[in-house]
């Protein structure tokens, strides 16, 4: 049973990582692709707690996994409004097909 | 059994409201959905005993979402979704890109032979990630207050206005304006 209830946790997430990357490759508004990039590593967040609570409980580092996903999603959402005020600040842009110079 | 099936049905509510992030119009109910993705999952740690990291996505993703709600506001051009319209770009291809994704990963989460969960979760689990942080992964710690404290000086620095200490321009080659009073006025 513990197995099973790792897999079908593991699932979710794998759906969640999924779904974000969908979301961060078709969006167009740069704060729509910061949301899909968030719910990969909410996928992250919910497979590292998965595996402390189902295969190594005894061990803390799939805990620390967990808070270094928290530590990330901050600093993207940090970083990413940031930047989104600055491009704006500079050239009134709001989307990502808007700065496609930025390339490469 | 009650554990699997109460997961099972929180997973489902963080998939499904992820989609809907994708779905709905409105730019604010966008980000009301992926609060309740972010809630459903920090349901989903309470409910592996993880009582600590649970409450920290629970209250983080609040708040988190709620600034996310008011720079769609700022910044968006239809927030309330009153105008249906889509701003998208090479769906085929994303949706391609994330299928594959998760199909990948569903794969591999189906054909491991997982290891036996080698014994009881500790009493205290937040004990646990405590003394660990503060001993064996102290040198994560201390590299996250470095990259947060990089974060904060890098976030002010892009989002502030250009000030008059920037007024000589990025190579300080600039000639100076001719100000009434030497060394620029305070904005």
């Amino acid at each position: 049973m513990t197995e099973l209830t790792l897999q079908v946790v593991l699932t979710v997430a794998a759906a969640l990582v999924g779904t974000g990357l969908f979301g961060a490759l078709s969006q167009q508004s740069i704060v729509m692709v910061m949301m899909g990039l968030e719910l990969v590593v909410n996928g992250v967040l919910l497979a590292a707690g998965a595996a402390w609570a189902f295969l190594t409980p005894q061990l803390p580092g799939a805990q620390v996994l967990v808070l270094m996903a928290t530590v990330v999603m901050a600093v993207e959402m940090a970083m990413g409004f940031a930047v989104a005020l600055a491009i704006y600040r500079a050239r009134q842009v709001d989307t990502v097909d808007a700065a496609e110079d930025l390339a490469g | 059994m009650t554990e699997l099936l109460v997961l099972a049905a929180l997973g489902g509510v963080a998939v499904c409201t992820g989609v809907l992030v994708f779905v709905v119009d409105s730019m604010a109910r966008a980000t009301f959905s992926l609060l309740a993705s972010f809630l459903a999952t920090g349901a989903a740690l309470l409910v592996m005993d993880l009582a600590y990291l649970g409450l920290l996505t629970i209250l983080m993703m609040t708040i988190e979402m709620a600034i996310m709600a008011v720079f769609m506001i700022m910044l968006m051009m239809n927030p309330a979704g009153l105008v249906p319209m889509t701003m998208v770009h090479n769906t085929t291809g994303s949706a391609v890109v994330g299928a594959a994704a998760f199909v990948l990963l569903t794969v591999g989460v189906w054909t491991t032979d997982w290891p036996d969960r080698p014994g009881p979760p500790p009493d205290d689990a937040t004990a646990q990630v405590g003394e660990a942080v503060m001993g064996d992964y102290m040198l994560v710690m201390i590299l996250v207050g470095v990259v947060l404290l990089a974060t904060m000086v890098a976030g002010i620095a892009l989002a502030t206005h250009r000030g008059r200490y920037d007024r000589f321009g990025p190579d300080l080659d600039r000639r100076a304006p001719d100000d009434p009073v030497r060394g620029g006025l305070p904005r």
